[in-house]
This record gives structure tokens, C-alpha cells and sequence, in this order.
């Protein structure tokens, strides 16, 4: 069983997926999906478990080595995300009942729910596979399956989002593909050590290079690397809240998984770091995400379309961390990623109820509803919190690593601009507070109060783990510490 | 003469790189989203090209054992690709559906006017 557990990490949910498509009926379907969803973690902490113990896991699908068929690879830093993805999925799942029931036709959650599964099988897939083409396969599973559940929001520009996002997505896993081929026409590999191995000797050579970028850009379309975000607000602002909230807290962060990999584990850091200014241009974009994607948000009158805006921030302080390819940058990048994830599913989560109860997330509608639904918004400013950065939340133990790692390099300048746009985040979450909170209910909002618990806990259950991991990050940044120790080591 | 010959012996990556190209410039210039598709399916096709090209052994049979031959073409790049088209026929489907959904929402499938009606509204 414990030798199985790698394969059983995605062929559950594609099983689940095709349960629930058959099924037809919302009530089984969503069963099917909380069983799911609560063995996930499960398997994928056994796996974490198992690495940290035992040093990386392989498993080859039907005893065909890795040379010719398709090898699981999990090393801590793939299982990190495992875990990360798992349970993300398994606190969220309460929230999905009520909140799914209220935003989707009864006759298509099943789908819903079908699709959802499927998309979970994708996001896993990426992370834990170690073949370059079946990364390519299961990223367009997951891709496929996000661009359904955002078509199955309410509103019709839901759909022109699905579209676009599909247009500029398969474009991105297209010059995913791209890069793949010439990495395999170069190395006669797919298996991302092998292909690792085999690349220090033409690592210069000019087919190399260029499916270097394709790959870097491929990917950045997908992690929604500023100024390749434009899919992304429209997506998650029209998408139905639960879809929403998984995506921000997992996709984006698959997407960065990939991305690390293949910088650090497949090109590596000498390559990419030293040789090329791979660093000068992340470093530069991430910046313009920071302030510019942050500004943006400041103007959104739909705050899910603000946080949206603030996730393209927030990817910047990752990808930053990625740039600066010292030990507390990537620490700071891959704790980041975890912290990211909790805040901004909490605050996707709390507006999922906003949405819920009172029908809307325009910041007009909501003024004053901090009176009508006071845990809600005041788990929405406590993840405020984490997203500004305040000490004694997540969001401060990232950015910390950050400002350690850039005085280390000695860029104080940088430094301070992490700070400095920190302050735009108070910006957009203080405008929400002050509507929120400083204003009188106003008789739309009647009526209106804090959801029933199965939509409450998970946010209660995110918000704790935002608080408890800003004032111990031993596991978090310990679990993060060791990812990057490994990163940096290289697969070779 | 020398470089045309180089030229010419690279023709499947010429062809590779005419269909990538046209294929995103009709991504970017249209505004027609079928046309939008279309191109988006050339684009993805000019990596079945890349892919089984690259695999093509000169002189080498298709990758069936047989008695008498011993040079066969390279069968991964052939898998690879079956399921990078499968990938691509999933993704027109549901691109085709969802401008289906969008033509009975908006009445229309130009991305100008869809746009012009949104910033109206």
C-alpha cells in the first residue's frame, strides 16, 4: 500500500472525477468529493513523511524504468506542494456545499464537482510526476478543467473569461511543449534528472537556450508572472466563489513549482543565475508586479476582482524570492507560496460568504456589512493582515526571509521596496475594512448575518493557521528552509 | 549555394516555424473567435511538426517489427504526439463550446463588440 501511494495521489481524484460525473446527482457527487478530498492529505503527508525520512521517493508506472516509461519523482519539494494542494482541498471542501449549491444550477453540480476533481488530479499531477511531456498532460488536464469552472459562473462575462484564459493558457503550455521538444531532441530524455544530467555538457548550445525561453515564458503565463496576468483578474473575479477560492490558494502555486524546477533543478542555478540575467529580469518584473499589479487593486470596485489584482502582486514577492537564488530568498519565495496560499483562500473565503449571504461583492453593496456578518469580516481583516505583512501573521514571516535575502546580496534599495509596497496593500485591504466596518448597514444588508458554520469554519480553520504560522513558523519555514536547501543542491 | 543548402536541408523546421508563427499572429490579430481557434489549433500544430520531425530517422521504416529491416524511426515522439492531440482536439472542443455559451449570451462572437458592450455597461 505505502509503495502505491504516489500513483493512488492522482488516480483518486480522476476516479473520484469520473464517480461524479456518472452519478449525475448533486448530493452523491459531493460525497464523492469530500471523500476525496479528505484522503488526500492523508497520502500526501504519508509521502512527506516518507521523503523527509527516507530521502526521495521514485515510482515507475508498470515496472518501466525511468529511461523508458513515466517516473514519479517526489523529493521535498514536490511533496511540500502535495501537501499543500491536499490540504488546502480538504479544509476548503465544508465551504464548497452551501456556497456551490447557492452560485450553480442543481442540474450541473455534479459537473461542477466532477470537473473540480479533475482539476485537483491536474494541479497533483504536475506536482508530483518527474517526466517533462506527462508535466505537459496533466497541465492541460488541470488547465481544461479550470477553464470549465470558470465558465460556470453566474455572470456572462464569466464565460468571456474561461475563453480568454483558455486562449492565453494553451498558448503557454503550448510553448511549454515547445521547450520540451528541443530539450528532448537534444538529450533523448523526458525524465526531468535525466535531463538534468545530460545538459551540463551543451548547456550553452543554442537549442538549449531557446527552449530555456520557452519554458521560462510558457510557465510564466501560468503563474501569471506581471505583465503576463492579464488572464487572471477576469478569471477568478467571475469564477463561482469556491472555484475561486481553490485556484488562487493552488493553481498559480503549481504553476510556480514548475517553475522553480526547472530553473533550478533541470537548467540550474549556475546556467541560469550566473550565466544568464535570468535574475536581472525576474527581479525587475517582480518588482513592477509588487507596485504596479498593487495599484491596480487599489481601484477595483469588485473585491474579488481586488484580490485577484493582489494575487499578481503577491506572485511578484514570489517570484522575487526565486530571483535572488541565495538560500533566504527561496525560503522566503517557497514560504511565500504556502503563507500566499492560506491568505488569500481566507480572504477569497470570507467574500465567498459576503457573496452568500448578501448577493454581491461590489464595495458599494458591502458598506457597513462588518456589523451584519462581524466573524466573517473580521477573519477578512485578520487575512488582511497576513496579506499586508503585520507582524504576528504569515505574510510577515515571507516577507522577512525577502528582506533578509536582499541584505544579504547587500540591496537595501530592494529592501526597502518591499516594504514600501507593502503599504499599497494597506491601501486596498484598509479601503474594505473602512467600508466594511466604519460605515452605517445599509437596508439592502437587512437581514444579513455570518453564514452557518460549515462556510465558517474552514475560514476560521485558515485564519488560526494564518495567525498560528506568523507566530511559529518552525514548520512552515523549516519545511520551506529544507525545499530551497534542496533546490539548491540541484537534482544532479 | 552552401547556406541555401542549409536552408533547404532544415525545410521541416522552416515549415515547423512558418505554422507557429502564422498560427499566434492569428491568435493576436484577430478578433473573431472562431478565427482566434483556428489559429490556436495551427499553433498547435506546428508542435506535432517540431516533435515528429525531430524523431524521423532518414531511410528508417515506420516503428513496426518486421523481419529484414533494422532501421526504424523513433516511436516515442509518435506517442507523445497521439496524446499532445488529443490534448489539442479536448482543447478546440471546449474552446468551440465556450464561444458557442458566449454567441448565445452576446449575440455576437467579435471581441470588439463584446468589449465595447461590457465598458457601456
Amino acid at each position: 500500500m505505502q509503495a502505491q501511494l504516489p500513483a493512488l495521489q492522482v488516480v483518486l481524484p480522476l476516479f473520484g472525477a469520473l464517480l461524479a460525473a456518472m452519478v449525475r446527482r448533486s448530493r452523491p457527487a459531493y460525497g464523492i468529493t469530500v471523500i476525496v478530498s479528505l484522503l488526500m492529505p492523508v497520502i500526501s503527508w504519508l509521502l512527506l513523511v516518507q521523503v523527509r525520512n527516507e530521502g526521495p521517493i521514485s515510482y515507475v508506472f508498470g515496472n518501466w524504468s525511468a529511461e523508458l516509461g513515466i517516473e514519479y519523482r517526489i523529493d521535498l519539494v514536490n511533496a511540500l506542494l502535495l501537501v499543500l494542494v491536499s490540504t488546502v482541498g480538504a479544509v476548503i471542501i465544508p465551504f464548497a456545499r452551501k456556497s456551490v449549491a447557492a452560485e450553480i444550477p442543481e442540474d450541473r453540480i455534479a459537473w461542477f464537482y466532477s470537473v473540480y476533481l479533475l482539476c485537483m488530479c491536474g494541479l497533483l499531477g504536475v506536482a508530483i510526476t518527474g517526466d517533462a511531456f506527462n508535466v505537459f498532460v496533466f497541465l492541460e488536464i488541470s488547465s481544461l478543467a479550470t477553464y470549465i469552472l470558470i465558465a460556470l459562473g453566474r455572470d456572462r462575462r464569466a464565460l468571456l473569461a474561461a475563453y480568454q484564459y483558455l486562449i492565453m493558457g494553451t498558448i503557454g503550455a503550448t510553448f511549454y511543449v515547445i521547450g520540451v521538444g528541443m530539450l528532448y531532441a537534444m538529450t533523448g530524455t523526458l525524465n526531468l534528472a535525466m535531463i538534468a544530467e545530460r545538459i551540463v555538457d551543451i548547456e550553452t548550445t543554442r537549442p538549449v537556450l531557446a527552449a530555456l525561453a520557452f519554458i521560462v515564458v510558457g510557465i510564466s503565463l501560468k503563474l501569471a508572472l506581471f505583465p503576463l496576468h492579464v488572464w487572471l483578474p477576469n478569471a477568478y473575479a467571475y469564477a463561482p466563489s469556491f472555484a475561486t477560492v481553490f485556484l488562487a490558494a493552488t493553481a498559480t502555486k503549481i504553476a510556480i513549482y514548475l517553475f522553480v524546477r526547472f530553473l533550478f533543478s533541470v537548467f540550474g542555478v549556475g546556467l541560469v543565475f550566473t550565466d544568464l540575467p535570468v535574475s536581472f529580469i525576474l527581479i525587475v518584473l517582480s518588482v513592477a508586479a509588487m507596485f504596479g499589479a498593487a495599484t491596480v487593486a487599489v481601484f477595483q470596485s469588485d473585491i474579488k476582482r481586488m484580490l485577484a489584482y493582489s494575487s499578481v502582486g503577491q506572485i511578484g514577492y514570489i517570484t522575487l524570492g526565486i530571483a535572488l537564488a541565495n538560500l533566504n530568498g527561496l525560503t522566503g519565495g517557497m514560504v511565500h507560496v504556502l503563507n500566499h496560499a492560506l491568505i488569500k483562500g481566507a480572504l477569497f473565503m470570507a467574500i465567498g460568504a459576503v457573496v452568500f449571504r448578501a448577493g454581491s461583492c461590489a464595495i458599494e453593496d458591502i458598506a457597513g456589512i462588518g456589523r451584519r456578518m462581524p466573524i466573517t469580516m473580521s477573519a477578512f481583516v485578520i487575512a488582511g493582515f497576513g496579506l499586508i505583512g503585520v507582524p504576528g501573521t504569515a505574510g510577515f514571516v515571507s516577507k522577512w526571509y525577502l528582506i533578509i535575502a536582499s541584505l544579504d546580496k547587500g540591496w537595501w534599495w530592494l529592501a526597502f521596496l518591499i516594504v514600501a509596497s507593502s503599504v499599497i496593500a494597506v491601501v486596498y485591504v484598509g479601503r474594505v475594512i473602512e467600508v466594511a466596518w466604519f460605515r452605517e448597514p445599509n437596508d439592502a444588508l437587512k437581514g444579513v448575518k455570518d453564514p452557518p458554520l460549515e462556510i465558517l469554519a474552514p475560514i476560521l480553520i485558515m485564519v488560526f493557521a494564518i495567525v498560528y504560522f506568523g507566530v511559529d513558523a518552525d514548520l512552515t519555514a523549516g519545511l520551506a528552509s529544507e525545499a530551497a536547501e534542496a533546490l539548491l543542491a540541484g537534482l544532479r | 549555394m552552401n547556406a541555401l543548402n542549409q536552408i533547404l536541408a532544415h525545410y521541416n523546421q522552416w515549415i515547423t516555424i512558418f505554422l507557429m508563427v502564422s498560427g499566434l499572429y492569428i491568435v493576436i490579430a484577430r478578433g473573431n473567435m472562431i478565427k482566434k481557434l483556428v489559429g490556436l489549433s495551427l499553433f498547435q500544430t506546428s508542435v506535432y511538426l517540431l516533435f515528429l520531425s525531430s524523431g524521423k530517422v532518414l531511410g528508417g521504416t515506420p516503428p513496426i517489427v518486421a523481419a529484414g529491416i533494422s532501421v526504424y524511426t523513433h516511436p516515442l515522439p509518435h506517442v507523445l504526439i497521439l496524446t499532445a492531440i488529443v490534448v489539442g482536439v479536448a482543447t478546440l472542443a471546449l474552446g468551440l463550446a465556450l464561444v458557442v455559451r458566449i454567441n448565445e449570451a452576446y449575440r455576437t462572437i467579435e471581441e470588439d463588440e463584446i468589449f465595447a458592450r461590457e465598458d457601456k455597461a
